[in-house]
């Protein structure tokens, strides 16, 4: 055994100077162009919605298209908001008021669910589990017709509020939050709750002061995955909204195509207004985003 | 002993006590919310769904029921199969390119180097749009004005002067492939990532010791560890691009439609009588994802028994 494990590092070693310096330079740029060409590619449509959203009309009407622009035009963005029709201003408000609802909701109920599955022992655990991860197979397209059917009911009078979205967007955010935080529940420490009860703390102090510290990142990423979800919907808000009082901001953009004269600076400018919170939560939040995407996959 | 033995058998044990294994009804009551969600804004509606596509005209109360003829009418119009086509084909070149880019990249990204947070970032941020914004925004660069791919594809003679990508069916597919491909690739890319990061570095090491080239040690220590990963995000990525809507809408329109636009075209932009076959349409959909997840799940389950 001794002999073997000599033998590791003088490989190593031997493997190190027999590459050279040289050749591992030359990884070290192919490996860098190679980065940079995926960085490019993924940023590069941003960057050209973003200076189509700042050109005015005369150089969008000019061919071929500039990569660098040369003019300067503001107002396209006021005219994004103050558009009537799409009421772009007032869909972002509509997005926003539907995701923060719906996001809470997945939280709440989610997290009360993850917790008895991850923590307590029941029968019917595995079935629960299952129903939670089946509703993923649904199309989405085969609920927006009894949907429809049920919100537009009489008795009922959903349609087009806000509810009509919040109840559907559910449908997409509360297995998200249920899978996600059942993983990161059953990693917390399983003598947690134990030891600061046998230290004498009562039940809602132990939740407060302990738990909740020690589920607050998990629960935090559960809520933008959950965010960014309900943001995202197209179909529940073409389908079950009819115009500005309840319309997802997602419903607006392609309403921009319409018309006459397309205005490429406006929509572009749209497109930008929407993108750039998601943008900076990204940028904010990218290591939290990241370990609740990978969450289930890689503990599976 | 005989005695007390004689007197639990012949006790009848509870409702309560069978299902109290030590946590009591605490359980039942915690998943009950998520559960009684779901049975009503998902399972009510896709049994719902089920019964509207056997009616004739589900908007009035006086419908009659009519058997299959919905489903025969929708698997005999030819736009129909050319829907179902469409998706396959958009789904296996989409999942295909996603899954062998994505795995380059999660290799890529594997190696430290500077800037490795930064490059995790960048990747990230298409996958955060709206996929209506997603092709809004390839749209702008896909139209003959502000199209700066149209005229690169110009300049390559790929296309002619005056003409764009989205013209065409197989331009319109194309186009749609690589919004997604763009789209997507990142969410892949961080999968497999997560899944590369958890495989021990003194495997490779061992490997590289007995003499293994870089090659072989991909295929014998990444490829098997990485299969559990591989398996869950293509299932995901699978069912996600077979159900795809907001590409199609914007992008195809009446002219290149997916089973799901197909379906939203008959139930919201035709006429009452064709309601009831956009809804079979999509509870045909359903039925080729419970098909294709219960391959996925039977194919995990096998490999499960493996290890």
């Amino acid at each position: 055994m001794a002999v073997q494990e000599q033998t590791v590092p003088v490989a190593r070693a031997k493997a190190r100077t027999a590459k050279g310096t040289s050749e591992r330079k030359e990884n070290r740029v192919g490996l860098y162009i190679a980065v940079a060409v995926v960085v490019f590619i993924a940023l590069a449509p941003f960057y050209w919605t973003v200076i189509t959203s700042i050109k005015n009309s005369v150089e969008l009407n000019s061919s071929p298209p500039t990569i660098i622009p040369h003019s300067f035009e503001p107002g396209n963005y006021s005219s994004a908001l103050t558009s009537v029709s799409p009421a772009f201003a007032k869909d972002l408000l509509n997005s926003t008021i539907v995701a923060i609802c719906t996001t809470v909701l997945a939280l709440i109920f989610g997290s009360l669910s993850a917790y008895a599955i991850a923590r307590l022992k029941f029968r019917g655990k595995a079935f629960v589990l299952a129903v939670v991860l089946s509703v993923n197979m649904f199309p989405l397209i085969a609920l927006v017709g009894p949907l429809f059917v049920l919100f537009t009911n009489p008795a009922f009078r959903i349609y087009n509020t806000y509810a009509a979205l919040i109840i559907p967007d559910l449908v997409i955010a509360l297995p998200l939050t249920t899978w996600f935080l059942t993983s990161f529940f059953r990693d917390l420490p399983a003598d947690l709750e134990e030891a600061a009860r046998v230290d004498g703390a009562s039940r809602l102090r132990t939740l407060w002061e302990v738990i909740v510290p020690l589920t607050a990142p998990g629960v935090f990423a559960a809520a933008i995955l959950s965010f960014i979800a309900a943001w995202n919907d197209f179909l529940f808000g073409l389908t079950l909204t009819a115009n500005s009082d309840a319309q997802p901001v997602t419903v607006a953009i392609p309403l921009f195509n319409g018309e006459h004269q397309i205005a490429y600076g406006e929509i572009a400018a749209a497109a930008v207004i929407v993108t750039i919170p998601l943008v900076i939560m990204v940028l904010i939040f990218q290591r939290r985003i990241v370990s609740g995407l990978t969450a289930g996959a890689v503990k599976g | 002993m005989a005695t007390q033995a004689a007197n639990t058998s012949t006790r009848k044990v509870s409702l309560r006590e069978r299902l109290d294994t030590g946590s009591g009804l605490l359980p039942y009551f915690l998943v009950a919310p998520t559960l009684l969600v779901i049975l009503i804004i998902a399972v009510y509606p896709i049994i719902d769904a089920m019964r509207l596509s056997f009616i004739d005209n589900p908007l009035i109360p006086a419908a009659s029921f009519v058997g299959l003829s919905n489903y025969a009418k929708v698997l005999g119009d030819t736009i129909f199969r050319e829907s179902i086509g469409n998706t396959l084909i958009y789904s296996v070149i989409s999942v295909a390119l996603e899954t062998f880019l994505g795995l380059l990249i999660a290799l890529l990204i594997n190696r430290a180097f500077p800037g490795r947070g930064l490059v995790r970032t960048a990747i990230l941020i298409p996958w955060a749009f709206p996929t209506i914004v997603s092709a809004q925004i390839w749209l702008l660069m896909y139209n003959d004005q502000t199209g700066i791919i149209t005229s690169i594809l110009q300049g390559m003679h790929l296309l002619a002067p005056g003409d764009i990508l989205t013209r065409t069916n197989a331009g319109i597919l194309t186009a749609a492939i690589i919004t997604d491909v763009w789209k997507t690739t990142p969410f892949m890319a961080l999968l497999l990532l997560a899944g590369l990061q958890v495989i021990p570095a003194d495997l490779y090491e061992a490997a590289s010791v007995d003499g293994s080239t870089r090659w072989q040690q991909f295929w014998s220590i990444t490829m098997p560890m990485l299969k559990n990963s591989l398996l869950i995000a293509l299932l995901f990525r699978v069912l996600d691009a077979l159900r795809a809507f907001d590409l199609f809408f914007l992008f195809g329109g009446r002219q290149v439609q997916s089973i799901a636009s197909y379906a939203y075209n008959n139930m919201f932009q035709g006429t009452a009588p064709d309601f009831a076959p956009g809804a079979a349409a999509a509870i045909v959909l359903f039925l080729i994802c419970v098909v294709v997840s219960s391959v996925f799940v039977s194919l995990m389950g096998g490999i499960a028994k493996q290890d």
